[in-house]
């Protein structure tokens, strides 16, 4: 059952060392807070789940705490590349890391088994390419009843599933809208998992494309506002895009990046502290 | 009504304009369209802008006949959620609309594209130890699997046609042309490869793509020497129809604002 708490708190009683967590969002709802805060609190050896691992998963692999990654596209979304991504896979820096990639379909078949507590999912696709060859959690199955032979993907189970959503309500349920991903599948997946929210709300409104979570499949919930800049939440705030091309000449130099992390995310103790220690021209196109 | 300036935009354009309005013109009125991230977007818009206002834009996002009032830089931004008839979860694009068989064209860029409208977006080198690597697959390998054909857009070098890929994240036509049927995929896969030099089309008979068409101010001779492999030209080589004002202005006013 949802219970109320702080983001730090959720995150050093539920996310350890070693675990496989997913912080999902595609594109919206990103949720960057909690990305910083296991940045804060140091955590090692993660194995990191996203479709679209994009700068908050570059920190992270660039501050050392992924050991793993489980993705379907890794990118900086109409910026350029993962620099600190790429810098563990190309060079090592600053240490190897495994990476298990498959396609946006194959990942979300795996959440969905995940959610449906089957141990796979199936899917057209992924017959003829090399991605069938290097990763190893790609298999085949024949359809019982046509003889087709489809893509067969393990289920996805993380330790602690991560979204961020607009509204919990006061029984500690949680909606979001807007583009919702895989955050229902990422949560539902989860063995625990930790809900950021812009606010807490008396009742819900009813959303076109609205989400509900019941608080029973919720963990955690922390009220950040603005806990997915420099993505965004519907409704709320606008993406940041502006820092999505602010970051590329930073993840590109080792040096300007631990730099920035120190300044931005270790040495300030919460999301409000990291947005006040920005530049206000990159804070103000999302909150102005 | 033409803008103001418009008829004189027409004397210069880049050859980034002229690819994004070649590709454009692909796309027909009522179609629906799985839209890749990056250029096939600009296309993609400037169609739905210009000559074809009801094709059907849907992005992997989960956003299903979006009307954005100007380009946004990604595949998820909340202009493309709010200008939607409907915005649903990603399993769901995928299992019910892009592998249903729904969408009746992809539209994808590439790093590397070869003969065979395979495509690598996932390294440069070997996949081990990578000299680049590259965001990796997306949504590419399935819709290259079900859509009911498929659009490739990319910049015309030897490093991006190339003889052989690094890796083959998508199946074009595999190395025969029976190879789509063998594998069990669907649609007709790639047909058109547009480039910032010229055209090429799919070719059945010879299983690769021929030059057709070259862009204004561009040689056949250009487009050869531009191809990683050796590329075959069509008995007739079209010049493809400079951008006319309207296109140019409705681009410029879309990806400027």
């Amino acid at each position: 059952m949802a219970r109320f708490t702080t983001l730090s708190a959720a995150v050093a009683e539920l996310i350890r060392d070693g675990d496989v967590v997913a912080l999902e969002g595609f594109t919206h709802l990103i949720p960057f807070a909690a990305g910083h805060e296991i940045i804060r609190q140091g955590r090692r050896d993660l194995t990191l789940v996203r479709m679209t691992p994009d700068i908050i998963y570059d920190q992270l692999i660039g501050m050392g705490c992924a050991r793993k990654m489980i993705f379907s596209w890794a990118g900086n979304p109409g910026a350029g590349s993962l620099h600190r991504f790429r810098d563990a896979v190309e060079h090592a820096v600053p240490h190897l890391l495994e990476i298990e990639e498959h396609s946006h379909a194959g990942m979300a078949a795996r959440y969905q088994a995940g959610a449906s507590g089957l141990p796979f999912g199936i899917l057209r696709g992924y017959a003829g390419t090399d991605l069938a060859t290097i990763t190893p959690t790609i298999g085949w199955i024949t359809c019982p009843f046509t003889g087709e032979n489809l893509a067969a993907v393990p289920a996805l189970r993380p330790d602690v599933g991560v979204i961020c959503a607009q509204q919990a309500d006061r029984d500690g349920n949680v909606m979001l809208w807007g583009i919702t991903g895989v955050q229902k599948e990422a949560v539902l997946s989860s063995k625990h998992s930790i809900v950021l929210v812009e606010e807490i709300v008396d009742s819900f409104s009813p959303r076109t494309n609205g989400v509900v979570l019941p608080a029973w499949v919720v963990d955690a919930i922390a009220v950040v506002p603005s806990g997915p800049y420099p993505s965004y939440a519907q409704d709320y705030s606008e993406r940041a895009s502006s820092f999505y091309t602010y970051w590329e000449p930073i993840s590109r130099d080792r040096g300007a990046f631990l730099e920035w992390m120190d300044q931005h995310v270790l040495a300030t103790t919460n999301h409000a502290g990291f947005l006040e220690s920005l530049d206000r021209e990159l804070v103000v196109e999302t909150h102005g | 009504m033409a803008e103001p300036g418009a008829t004189s935009a027409v004397d210069t354009w880049t050859s980034d304009e002229m690819m994004t309005v070649a590709a454009a013109r692909e796309l027909t009125n009522g179609t629906v369209c799985f839209v890749g991230i990056g250029l096939p977007s600009t296309a993609a818009n400037l169609a739905r802008t210009t000559s074809a206002p009801d094709v059907v834009l849907i992005y992997e996002s989960g956003c299903i006949g979006s009307k954005p009032d100007h380009l946004p830089p990604s595949i998820g931004d909340g202009v493309l959620a709010r200008t939607a008839d409907a915005v649903v979860a990603v399993p769901e694009i995928f299992a019910y609309w892009l592998q249903s068989g729904r969408v009746d064209v992809g539209f994808l860029g590439a790093a590397q594209v070869d003969r065979r409208g395979n495509i690598n977006t996932t390294v440069v080198g070997d996949y081990h130890s990578p000299t680049v690597r590259l965001p990796g697959a997306g949504g590419a390998p399935e819709i290259a699997t079900s859509c009911g054909r498929v659009i490739i857009t990319l910049r015309h070098n030897p490093r991006a046609l190339v003889e052989k890929l690094d890796f083959v994240t998508s199946v074009g036509h595999g190395d025969d042309p029976d190879a789509r049927r063998r594998l069990g995929l669907p649609g007709a896969g790639p047909q058109t490869i547009i480039t910032d030099l010229g055209v090429l089309r799919y070719d059945r008979v010879v299983n690769e793509f021929v030059l057709t068409s070259v862009h204004p101010g561009v040689e056949v001779a250009n487009v050869v020497q531009a191809t990683g492999w050796r590329l075959l030209v069509a008995e007739t080589v079209a010049q493809t129809v400079a951008p006319t004002g309207d296109e140019l202005s409705a681009l410029r006013r879309f990806a400027g604002s």
